[in-house]
């Protein structure tokens, strides 16, 4: 069972929360002119990474704030915690 | 191959069972194959099979990082059945039963398939049209499924309580007779054996760490013991096809998730058949060795950590308890996880990609031991015809792009 560090409620039980996935994706500009491929790498595809892991999270049960959270998908160990208007931070020592 | 029969089950008894030869070779990696599989799972084993069976292709290597049906085929719940709901997927679920019904035979090795009959029972009004709906659809493509109400579920299975006062009541269930269960460490190591008969080097404790291109094409792969070259090299990873794909260049609509599974302590034979809900999430069956075999759901969140979370445990076991009070005491022994692909439409990806001669299967996510033969079947000739075999065109990547999607959700809701 993961412990969930909410910015605001501190560390609570995954069961209270939703997971958002993946982080950082931007729908694309010009909707009318790009093509069914650019829609489809939007929609669809995904980095799905073995390692180092920007997501999302709501606190649904909770505060039910948005937040994000890096964590490593190996270990599933929460490597830091950020805003949804943050960039994604580097994690010291870790590439990607 | 040292054939297996009650005859040569006596002959080496009388040589206490000490002469009996390796299922398998297991060969160093020659420096080239001209095809390469990756992934030692019950589909990368069958494909090798196929391959080298219905297409005459023997110069062939499947290449596993850890051992045979370590991954998803040695932890799944090996639920057999084929009655999804769209035409596409019927094809392919349906092809893959009818190789399940001859495996054994085929494979002289007994994969131990028993058609003990699926039910997928129905608690609400929604439930029980949306099952109709899909017996409906069944049938017209020649499936056996049949509908049964509450007293045609306790009289098929009696130890279901079916009382009003259940909060969520069993108002009916669909019933598929020629679905049941197999042995999944028996479906890998029978292709395995099969396939190292007709001349395929089965590699072992060989990660593939790269994928070698010659711009558009495929050249051979990085490994762990060596560079092995290939011209065609098919991927059957399963969780971690994201990874491979990221080696090659290009990423895939998939997501990798914790799914997990339990067995009780073994008891006297009380449930012969396999039952699922979708609604209460959760689907149980009793193996040969006595034990209740119980699935979960996945955990939310993308993982490869190979474990899930105890309450996704505590939620199956709840809706266990409440179907089947009898259970309320039963003790687990074992507890698991396996790491599933999930896909966007619940159906897989089985075909060619942006790389010439690299050919993906994967996508299977909560529920393709069913289809380990059939997708075998189709993969290799997929990828010793470079195109799709007639059953797996429709389920190509590039249906991502089309939008013609094949959404299985219903069929494929709890995770099974
Ligand atoms: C708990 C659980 C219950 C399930 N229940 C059912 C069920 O009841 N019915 C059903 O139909 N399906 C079920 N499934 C799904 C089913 O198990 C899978 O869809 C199916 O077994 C996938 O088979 P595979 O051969 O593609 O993958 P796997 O058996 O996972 O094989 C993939 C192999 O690739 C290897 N590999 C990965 N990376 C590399 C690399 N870099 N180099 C070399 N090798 C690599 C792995 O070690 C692994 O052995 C369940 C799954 C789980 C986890
Ligand atoms: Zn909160």
């Amino acid at each position: 069972m993961l412990l969930i560090p909410c910015p605001w409620c501190g560390e609570r039980d995954v069961h209270e929360f939703h997971c958002g996935g993946e982080a950082h994706i931007t729908r694309p500009a010009g909707a009318d002119t790009i093509d069914d491929a650019a829609w489809a790498d939007y929609l669809f595809m995904r980095q799905n990474p073995k390692g180092l892991y920007y997501e999302r999270w709501n606190h649904a049960h909770g505060c039910r704030k948005w937040f994000h959270v890096v964590r490593d998908t190996v270990s599933d160990q929460i490597l830091a915690v950020y805003q949804m208007d943050e960039a994604p931070p580097d994690i010291p020592g870790r590439s990607s | 191959m040292q054939k297996y029969s009650i005859f040569s089950l006596a002959r080496n008894a009388l040589s206490r069972h000490e002469n009996w030869r390796e299922a398998w070779r297991s060969p160093e990696p020659k420096p080239e194959y001209d095809v390469v599989i990756v992934g030692g799972g019950g589909h990368g084993l069958a494909t090798a099979y196929y391959l080298a069976k219905e297409h005459g292709i023997t110069n062939v290597a499947v290449v596993e990082k850890g051992w045979l049906g370590g991954g998803n085929t040695g932890r799944n719940t090996t639920i057999v059945r084929s009655n999804y709901l769209w035409d596409e997927s019927a094809g392919l679920y349906e092809h893959s039963l009818k190789l399940w019904e001859g495996l054994s035979q085929k494979l002289n090795f007994n994969v131990m398939f028993s058609q003990r009959g699926v039910l997928n029972l129905a608690h609400n009004l929604h439930d029980l049209r949306e099952l109709s709906r899909r017996v409906n659809a069944n049938r017209l493509n020649g499936i056996d499924s049949e509908i049964l109400d509450a007293q045609g579920v306790k009289d098929f299975c009696p130890l279901i309580d079916t009382s009003l006062t259940l909060r969520y009541p069993v108002l009916g269930a669909s019933l598929q007779r020629r679905g049941g269960v197999a042995r999944h460490d028996a479906v890998a190591w029978g292709f395995a054996r099969a396939a190292d008969a007709l001349g395929v080097d089965i590699i072992q404790n060989c990660e593939v760490t790269g994928i070698l291109r010659d711009g558009d094409a495929v050249q051979g792969l990085e490994t762990s013991r060596g560079t092995i070259k290939a011209n065609k090299v098919g991927v059957v990873v399963a969780g971690h096809c994201s990874v491979l794909a990221n080696m090659a260049g290009f990423r895939l609509p998939i997501e990798s998730h914790p799914l997990q599974a339990l067995v009780s302590e073994p008891v006297k034979p009380v449930l012969d058949c396999v039952v699922m809900s979708n609604a209460v999430h959760a689907y149980i069956s009793q193996s040969d060795k006595g034990e209740l075999v119980i699935g979960a759901g996945i955990d939310s969140y993308v993982s490869y950590s190979q474990r899930g979370g105890f309450d996704v445990v505590e939620d199956t076991l709840h809706a266990v308890v409440e179907l089947f009070p009898m259970f309320s005491r039963m003790r687990m022994l074992r507890q698991w996880g396996g790491i599933v692909d999930v896909c966007p439409d619940a159906s897989p990806i089985i075909g060619k990609t942006p790389v010439q001669g690299l050919y993906f299967n994967c996508g299977w996510g909560t529920g393709g031991f069913k289809a380990t033969p059939g997708s075998g079947n189709v993969f290799a000739h997929t990828i010793a015809r470079d195109e799709p075999h007639p059953l797996n065109a429709p389920f190509a990547l590039d249906r991502f792009t089309s939008g013609a999607l094949i959404d299985e959700h219903g069929a494929a809701a709890v995770a099974h």
